[in-house]
């Protein structure tokens, strides 16, 4: 979305971040474990849904770092809560 | 009389019609065909008329693509009050929806109308970010008609040409220009500080080459200032009206322009997500207008360096011009896309 990247090139580079296949991608059995692994928050209210993982703003923190992808809104919010 | 099968299948409007395989066939090299003489694209193959008619004679209510050809839905709209609030909306659209993208706007969705609430907007985008997961676009439609008198400054065009007032229309068109780059400008400034992902030009060049035109100047200057905010440039229409005529991008005449010289003018100006457009015509069966829109999209695909996303909703991309989509014509349409064009989006 932000890097202007087609999309087999996008689905490659993020199934490779994951340690998944891009087949797996569309898969939500395969995938529930790894968003639950990794704290990417949930996509349904049901799925990964415990007080102790991580979810909205929190679970986009995990995804930036993981897929090695600046976030607009992590960054600010590290601004915003650094103290400065 | 013929005594070969009918499948039910729709017209533009969305109704049904029942056409046999010999018919539908028909429809798909017709739509070909006008394609190909106002574009001056070239015709789809017959591999790629078969490939249709295997879609559009299908009897099956629901069809799909192959388990893990999935693309990636980039819609618009999704937070502006469709059940709850619009916080709400967005966080329905990720969690029971599944969408892989969201976009904030106002109902109008106009931008002259969201710059005077730019703050409003800013906020309420910081705050949605704070709560949802997928990535958060802003979407607005440029509009350029709505900077023209009675709604706006500027003399209104659409009056002068008729009159022959053709210089005061063209100057009015281009004072227009001006405003509404520097407040797509604005409008990208606090939502980025706001924490947006993107920026969606929606309808781009609804009022022809001036609002392209504004388009693409805003998002050079947006990509410039916040290389990492995505802009997505979606378009109006197949065809760039010429509502002024001689409005030009890097040399380029940008009136009667079609997908392909879009895409590129798009591309140059530093876009992250392209979507063309081809519309409905009402009065010919789905068949015909997909053959039509993928004929017309298809020579964007091989010069595309960024994601390409047709527009496949209401009115446009093979979907009926009826504003509850009977699904059969919504899937075929998808179907069609990714499996002809190898769409990244829709």
């Amino acid at each position: 979305m932000t890097r202007g990247m087609r999309l087999t090139e996008a689905k490659q580079y993020v199934a490779d971040k994951l340690g998944v296949t891009p087949f797996d991608l569309s898969d939500p059995v395969a995938m529930t474990d790894v968003r639950n692994e990794h704290g990417f928050g949930r996509v349904h209210s049901y799925a990964i849904s415990q007080p102790w993982q991580a979810n909205q703003i929190e679970a986009k923190f995990n995804i930036a770092r993981v897929l090695d992808v600046p976030i607009n809104s992590v960054e600010k919010f590290k601004e915003r809560t650094a103290g400065g | 009389m013929t005594n070969e099968a009918r499948v039910p299948t729709r017209m533009g409007d969305g109704t049904f019609t029942h056409l046999t395989r010999s018919e539908i066939r028909a429809d798909l090299i017709a739509g070909s065909e006008i394609a190909a003489k106002r574009a001056k694209v070239p015709l789809l193959t017959d591999d790629e008329i078969d490939h249709l008619l295997e879609i559009y004679a299908s009897p099956l209510r629901f069809i799909g693509v192959d388990v893990g050809e999935e693309i990636v839905l980039s819609c618009d709209g999704t937070g502006m009050k469709t059940h709850a609030t619009r916080i709400q909306d967005l966080q329905s659209y990720e969690q029971w929806m599944g969408a892989d993208l969201l976009e904030l706007c106002v109902g109008d969705y106009s931008l002259k109308v969201v710059r005077t609430i730019l703050a409003y907007e800013a906020q309420y985008m910081h705050d949605a970010q704070l709560c949802t997961i997928a990535p958060l676009q802003y979407g607005v439609m440029p509009n350029l008609g709505l900077y023209s008198k009675p709604d706006g400054p500027c003399d209104n065009w659409n009056e002068l040409l008729p009159l022959g007032r053709i210089a005061e229309a063209r100057a009015a068109a281009e004072e227009a220009v001006e405003m509404a780059v520097v407040d797509m400008v604005k409008l990208a400034d606090s939502q980025w500080e706001a924490g947006a992902d993107a920026i969606d030009w929606d309808t781009t060049g609804a009022s022809g080459d001036p609002e392209f035109l504004a388009a693409l100047r805003a998002t050079k200057i947006i990509r410039e200032k916040y290389p990492d905010m995505g802009v997505q440039l979606g378009m109006a229409g197949e065809f760039v009206l010429g509502m002024h005529g001689e409005l030009e991008w890097g040399g380029k005449r940008l009136a009667g322009l079609w997908p392909k010289d879009q895409l590129l003018l798009a591309q140059e100006a530093g876009a992250t997500m392209f979507g063309p457009v081809v519309n409905i015509n009402t009065g010919k069966s789905l068949a015909w207008n997909m053959a039509r829109a993928i004929a017309l999209i298809k020579p964007c695909m091989d010069v595309a360096t960024i994601p390409v996303h047709p527009n496949a909703g209401m009115g446009v991309g093979g979907v009926p011009m009826f504003v509850h989509l009977p699904s059969d014509a919504v899937c075929r349409a998808a179907k069609s896309f990714v499996e002809l064009l190898h769409v990244d989006g829709l």
